[in-house]
């Protein structure tokens, strides 16, 4: 049995794909978005977070570790905790981050025990991983959560730290025969919110085979941003101005228009 | 809702609760100058009950079209001095107290002072009952570890089943004729007995008759002077209305909700019994009535939800009887939880919801009235739908209905030894509790502090608040060598009040039965008539007295605290953490923080924790469950605090979980409150760990705010965890659908909140009108859920 760093096991959490689902969350990211709402995510070793307690409205600053190693069979363990849950409603587990494929071959184990056990399995992906890696998670997965941030390569550096190359060949090795595929879209001001990044996504997915079932375009918050101070990083920068839920439901449209079933949120 | 269900609603909304002193009047009256000192209690309380009948006042409203009020004028509620009687002193806090207050008018202080008070002073049945009780049950009484639930109320919590939709009084006079003749008085040595009993049923059966004829008679004396020629043919019919029920068996879909009322208002007024009186599974009662009319086109789907609508603004016009004291604490409330059942299955088994079923729904979405309670009996063959449409009503943050598992019911009922069909025709009242409808009288007897006891154990039997040893000792904690040792020493302590409450109970059901039997009521049960006996006596198909255990979350996690701490993980002595206790964790801020955010909690689906939670939930089953009941029956148990958890909270000492002296305890079987963080499936697991099945009823509060209920997917995702906590045996849900801030502004501008309805403990209350500590906590809880 092998074993992998994660940040948080998470219960009835019902944003992560079809029905209830337990969301595991992968520490370790090889992406650096700017605007990322998770930056415990980021670092593959557990950090110290400070976390503010508060008992009888004295407020108490405490240190704590952010991502420990767990076994495969400690996880099976967690997720098979809420089993009825998933048959009732038709959920299961969501492999989520960071990024999962950064442990590709802890992803794999429990990927490969939750279909033994029957239960439905999604992978939320940057699709930033080797050919190799990404196939193989995909042929074990039944949806695939996949993001894309824009199709423009320099961008995509300037903005996350790496070049898109890996990620849009990972999609477009989907086909027909792979999982079913939701794509999910952040839309950050002043960097991908208009209709020329959005139309230039579509084309992505109609180059694509793809059995692509939904897009969700996912509105940028800044509800992270204390997060960053606990863990002692520096800030990020602030994206403005906030798209307007008008502006959403434009930017929407988009894939509407092209044929896509289009959710605001996952 | 159209203006005459507008104007109703409103009336009732804006009456005033006032003490109404006509009934202690009447009952005085009766006892001073008409009583018959010859007859058996049965037929004294019987003319009793006609005395009140024949010449308490009458209200006819307004546009109303269903009649009948217990007092002379909406939310005028009477006094039962026969039960219990007030002092000046109560009618000053009455009528002065912040919360659950009762207008007290000069007169009818007067009243008391010079009729009521001479007359009651020392013969009611609560000082009967106190001076019966002995001195071991008056210190654990005093000390907080149980309450009495028949000191101020008479037992009750009763439901009605269907037989009273199909049968009038006249019918129930013939039975009570043929129990009669089939009498064996040669043989049967309490032949004598049954005979006054059945004869106690006449009177109270032809008494509540002439109540109906005398509303008839004024129904039309108003319809010859009404101008209105529609409002005249109203009156006119509702006139015939009375003139057919109680008499006789409803026809009509109207007739039918006035029989329930004209019934309703002869068992509150009898005496004052807990819970009121419910009419049970009421879309089964109702649909024979409006599928035959929608038939013959008599009535259409409007006509009635306005008569509905008419009718659910009858029971809010009555609140609980005036509280005191204990009762008064553990009860605070105006409610008076009817709560009426809709769907489950039906007596075949088969899925129960019908046309009626959605129609009810809607007429409690539209009413938000305090009062009736209602829920929704969920079984794996009712359809989602059903769970759907409830949770539209839900999610306008109402908290009703609540919502049960049909098929935990029937188990539990059958485990008790109940017919399937009986159980099948069963329901819960109350808050949560479990019954067999229209042949079971299962009676409450009073709540039961775990984790006072938990306190007590810790002082080896004594009792730190009231400086007295109420407790055997089980032994000087710092000599416990293992966490077992001091399990067997709870067991014995739990045990032993447990015994004390018992023999107390068995004392306190005698009493009724001999000095207050309830014939009225008793027609209603079956089989009362047949077996010629009571239903405070035995009289029912079935008996049950039930002791509902509070603080199991707190228990739980103190005894998870201290195993984790004192026994497993040693970071601290028996000694240190009974110091910390007493000393209210003063100079233990440190270890309070490591006890409160580092230690196993229950709620978290951790069975290091949720362990403590079965084995005290075992050790209370032991110490009750099957034990005999006078009535014939047995005890059991159920998981239900009602407000009490506060009341025991006040009495109770720091616990080693963390909690301070006197805040409030965990309430029914949900967790310490914000003692969860892993979600609503964790909490779910932790609350199915118990056996459900073994009880008579539980009771679980789940928060949550309003965006769980956003779209389409997501009642999905609420149906799945109902369903699966179901799936677990869970016997019942509730969701408190509000925000934080909502309730913040709710304190401060109370007025600008009046209709504002919160989900409190297996009941709803007006926000306005729960005690400050009590909106506190659910502030607290909802600020944790958001």
């Amino acid at each position: 049995m092998s074993g992998g760093i994660l940040f948080d096991i998470r219960r009835y959490s019902v944003h992560d794909g079809p029905g209830i689902r337990t969301t595991v969350f992968f520490k370790g990211c090889p992406l650096n978005c700017l605007w990322c709402h998770n930056p415990e995510s980021i670092m593959p070793e557990p950090q110290p977070i400070k976390r503010c307690r508060q008992l009888n409205g004295n407020k108490e600053w405490v240190d704590e570790m952010v991502g420990r190693q767990y076994s495969s069979a400690e996880v099976m363990e967690n997720i098979g905790r809420d089993l009825l849950f998933f048959e009732e409603s038709g959920g299961g587990v969501t492999f989520s981050g960071g990024e999962p494929l950064l442990q590709t071959a802890f992803l794999l184990e429990l990927l490969s025990l939750c279909r033994e056990a029957g239960i439905h399995t999604a992978v939320d992906t940057s699709g930033h991983a080797s050919a190799e890696a990404f196939k193989e998670m995909a042929a074990q997965t039944d949806l695939l959560l996949f993001d894309i941030k824009t199709t423009d390569n320099k961008k995509h550096e300037a903005f996350t730290g790496v070049g898109n190359e890996l990620i849009l060949s990972n999609f477009k090795s989907l086909n027909g025969k792979g999982p079913a595929v939701i794509v999910r879209i952040p839309v950050i001001p002043g960097f991908n919110s208009t209709f020329e990044e959005m139309q230039a996504i579509v084309k992505v997915l109609k180059s694509s085979q793809a059995k692509i079932e939904a897009v969700n375009l996912l509105p940028y918050h800044r509800l992270g941003r204390q997060k960053y101070q606990a863990l002692g990083m520096q800030q990020p920068p602030v994206f403005k101005p906030e798209t307007t839920p008008e502006q959403m439901q434009q930017l929407m449209g988009v894939f509407e228009e092209a044929g896509y079933k289009v959710k605001m949120g996952g | 809702m159209n203006d005459r269900v507008v104007f109703l609603r409103t009336q009732s909304l804006e009456a005033e609760n006032v003490l109404s002193h006509e009934r202690a009047v009447l009952v005085t009256e009766f006892y001073r100058d008409l009583l018959p000192e010859n007859e058996p209690a049965p037929v004294q309380r019987a003319l009793c009950f006609k005395h009140i009948l024949e010449n308490k006042s009458l209200f006819i409203g307004e546009k109303e079209l269903i009649v009948g009020e217990r007092g002379p004028a909406p939310k005028a509620t009477p006094t039962y001095p026969e039960v219990t009687l007030h002092s000046l002193e109560d009618l000053d806090i009455l009528n002065s107290r912040p919360k659950v207050s009762f207008e007290v008018s000069e007169e009818t202080r007067n009243v008391y002072e010079q009729e009521i008070i001479p007359f009651w002073k020392g013969r009611t049945n609560r000082d009967k009952l106190m001076a019966l009780m002995s001195p071991r049950w008056k210190r654990a009484y005093e000390a907080g570890i149980f309450t009495e639930f028949q000191e101020q109320r008479a037992p009750g919590h009763t439901v009605l089943g269907k037989k009273m939709f199909g049968k009038g009084m006249l019918d129930l006079i013939n039975e009570c004729n043929a129990a009669m003749d089939g009498l064996d008085f040669d043989r049967d040595k309490q032949a004598s007995e049954k005979a006054a009993e059945l004869k106690a049923m006449k009177i109270a059966a032809q008494a509540l008759i002439t109540f109906a004829y005398r509303h008839s008679e004024a129904l039309n004396e108003l319809a010859l002077a009404e101008k209105d020629t529609a409002r005249r043919n109203e009156l006119q019919h509702m006139a015939a209305v009375c003139q057919r029920v109680p008499a006789h068996a409803p026809q009509t879909f109207h007739e039918a909700l006035q029989h329930y009322w004209f019934i309703h208002l002869g068992v509150i007024t009898e005496l004052n019994p807990w819970d009121s009186f419910n009419p049970g599974r009421l879309d089964q009662h109702l649909m024979p009535f409006f599928a035959k009319e929608s038939a013959a086109g008599t009535l259409d789907r409007e006509q009635a939800r306005e008569l509905l609508q008419c009718f659910w603004v009858k029971f809010n016009n009555h609140p609980a009887p005036p509280k005191m004291g204990v009762t008064a604490l553990e009860s605070n409330t105006y409610t008076d939880f009817a709560l009426i059942n809709l769907g489950g299955v039906k007596a075949d088994g088969s899925d129960a919801v019908n046309e009626m079923t959605y129609l009810i729904l809607e007429v409690i979405k539209e009413m938000r009235l305090l009062q009736p309670s209602s829920m929704v009996q969920v079984g794996k063959k009712n359809p989602d739908r059903f769970i759907h449409k409830t949770l539209d009503i839900i999610r306008t943050g109402f908290g009703q209905p609540s919502i049960f598992n049909t098929d935990a019911i029937i188990q539990q009922l059958l485990r008790q030894g109940k017919d399937i069909e009986d159980a099948r025709n069963g329901g819960a009242s109350g808050c949560v509790e479990t019954g067999a409808f229209g042949t079971e009288a299962y009676v409450l007897t009073g709540y039961f502090n775990l984790a006072k006891i938990l306190e007590v154990t810790l002082h080896n039997g004594f009792d730190p608040r009231t400086q007295k040893q109420i407790g055997p000792e089980t032994g000087d904690p710092l000599s416990f060598n293992t966490f077992d040792d001091l399990l067997q020493a709870y067991k014995t302590q739990i045990r032993y009040f447990a015994d004390i409450k018992i023999e107390g109970n068995l004392i306190i059901e005698q009493l009724f039965a001999t000095q207050l039997p309830v014939p009225f009521l008793s027609l209603l049960i079956d089989d009362c008539i047949a077996n010629g006996k009571d239903y405070n006596a035995g009289g029912a198909r079935y008996n049950t007295s039930y002791i509902q255990g509070v603080g199991l979350g707190s228990v739980t996690d103190s005894l998870a605290a201290l195993r984790f701490h004192v026994f497993d993980k040693e970071t601290i002595s028996m000694e240190g953490m009974l110091e910390a206790i007493q000393n209210n964790f003063e100079n233990y801020g440190e270890f309070r923080r490591e006890l409160v955010f580092s230690t196993p909690k229950y709620g978290n689906d951790d069975d290091y924790a949720d362990q403590q939670a079965t084995q005290t939930f075992n050790m209370y089953f032991e110490a009750v469950d099957g034990r005999p009941c006078y009535r014939g029956g047995k005890f059991r148990i159920n998981m239900l605090p009602t407000t009490c958890h506060i009341y025991f909270g006040s009495v109770t000492g720091a616990l080693p979980d963390g909690r301070l002296a006197g805040k409030p305890l965990s309430e029914g079987i949900s967790p310490v409150q914000g003692a969860d963080h892993k979600g609503p499936t964790a909490v779910l697991k932790s609350a199915a760990k118990i056996d459900h099945i073994k009880t008579g009823g539980t009771l679980l509060n789940q928060k949550f705010t309003p965006s769980f209920f956003d779209d389409p997917e997501s009642y999905k995702k609420l149906t799945a965890l109902i369903r699966t906590y179901f799936r677990l045996d869970g016997h019942h849900i509730q969701f408190n659908v509000v925000s934080a801030d909502t309730l913040r502004d709710a304190q401060k501008h109370p007025e600008k909140y009046r209709d504002l309805i919160v989900r409190v403990a297996g009941y709803s209350d007006y926000f306005n009108d729960l005690g400050e500590d009590l909106q506190n906590e659910i502030i607290a809880r909802t600020e944790h859920s958001e």
